[in-house]
């Protein structure tokens, strides 16, 4: 038993070092928040992703409750934050609107989500 | 040995749409990827022998071939210490396997796959009884989030489930064994049947990642936002040679922690009837995400690109 266990220990010291650390990019939060109401009309939509991205490959879109897009069609990362992803919007009137992101993180990895978030007066 | 159900391969994790589904531990489920789980350990007293404590350490490692299709190899340790008598140890026959993604549904966060394991007879050691046959074991897996509930369930959408069933078939139906008498020298031959068995279970899962990445932002804090609470249904069902008894199996509830690179789970094993045993175990794993440890060598499919 002691003898695995040293293999055990020996087998994870060699692997982690060598790891190139770079994983899924989930949603960590976002503005608006996920689920969440706003009493204002937002002027984009940001999403913190767990990894940095690549713009190329990822987007944002804002949909309305009858499924039309109503963002800008400007998806971009943040010049400060390669983590950050964001699309502008105009001026929305209440109603829930529909989040979908799709991202491809720097180390290829695609992933995407989708949520909503209500403007009320 | 008494496996109660409780089976020891690499268990994938994986997404399926918005979906994360993590690897669980005590079923497998329907995903093809590139893992390690190092190590997975249980420990129960089983009724076996008036009541004896197996402890079970295993390492697994997962590896795609393709996107679609990949091989796991699966080795464990068990410490077997009988109510009376020397405990005795040894490593298990050998695991292997191979699986195909059939289907993946991205909007339905839903994934079919199909698979088939064998246990290398004759490999392991006939201490802690391992087999000197192989057992044969073709299985369906399935995945699916409830991500597509509609928004007056979406509390539920975190909920997800994955399955297994599947066939154990040994090489060999019966074997038997001949013992002396030492007071009156005569000779006994026993004789132990083998039965095909199904091989069933199921995972229902409530992920807070997916709570709250995708369905209401509570604002939890680390490391309440990663967790996955689950219950986990391992069940075994003998169908023939005379050994079509009632199903043993085990409820295993816990909850998994994932990560960006890695997971730990524990579950408690509570056997469902007096055939499986008593007693309650636990099983606990660690479980590395090799396509995340490492997306430009070993971490991604051999051949075919990355997924």
């Amino acid at each position: 038993m002691n003898s695995l266990c040293r293999i055990l220990c020996c087998c994870l010291l060699l692997v982690l070092p060598s790891a190139r650390l770079s994983a899924h990019a989930f949603l960590e939060h976002s503005d608006p928040p996920v689920g969440g109401k706003v009493h204002s009309a937002p002027a984009a939509v940001r999403i913190w992703f767990t990894e940095a991205i690549e713009p190329a490959f990822s987007s944002v879109q804002v949909l309305d409750a009858t499924g039309k897009q109503v963002d800008k069609k400007d998806t971009h990362r943040d010049p400060s934050n390669r983590s950050l992803l964001e699309v502008s919007l105009p001026r929305l009137g209440p109603g829930t609107y529909k989040v979908i992101w799709r991202v491809v993180s720097v180390d290829t990895h695609r992933t995407n989500g989708n949520f909503t978030f209500q403007i009320v007066p | 040995m008494c496996e109660l159900g409780v089976t020891s391969r690499a268990f994938g994790h994986g997404f399926a749409g918005a979906r994360f589904f993590p690897a669980t531990l005590s079923t497998d489920d329907p995903f093809v990827s590139d893992e390690l789980s190092l190590p997975t350990v249980s420990t129960i007293r089983t009724p076996d022998d008036g009541g004896t404590r197996e402890t079970d350490i295993s390492v697994d490692i997962a590896k795609r071939i393709t996107p679609q299709f990949g091989i796991e190899i699966g080795e464990t340790l068990s410490v077997l210490n009988p109510h009376e008598g020397r405990a005795t140890d040894g490593f298990g026959n050998l695991e292997l396997g191979g699986k195909y993604q059939l289907l993946k549904n991205g909007p339905h966060e839903t994934i079919v796959s199909v698979g088939l394991g064998v246990e290398i007879g004759g490999t392991g050691s006939t201490s802690i009884g391992a087999d000197s046959f192989s057992t044969w074991s073709p299985a369906i897996f399935f995945g699916k989030g409830f991500g597509d509930l509609p928004e007056a369930l979406r509390l539920l959408k975190p909920l997800a489930l994955t399955g297994v069933a599947g066939i154990a078939i040994p090489t060999s139906a019966s074997t038997r064994s001949i013992t002396v008498n030492d007071q009156t020298g005569e000779r006994d031959i026993e004789i132990e049947q083998h039965p095909d068995v199904l091989e069933w279970g199921f995972a229902l899962e409530y992920s807070v990642i997916y709570l709250q990445s995708q369905v209401q932002d509570m604002h939890l804090p680390a490391p309440i936002d990663r967790l996955i609470p689950l219950v986990e249904f391992a069940m075994e069902t003998p169908l023939n040679r005379g050994a079509g008894g009632p199903t043993t199996g085990t409820i295993n509830p816990g909850v998994i922690w994932a990560g960006k690179y890695f997971q730990v789970g524990m579950e408690a094993v509570i056997p469902i009837n007096e055939h499986t045993g008593n007693n309650i175990g636990v099983i606990a794993q660690l479980h590395f995400f090799l396509d995340d440890l490492f997306p430009h060598s070993i971490g991604r499919p051999l051949f075919g690109g990355n997924k």
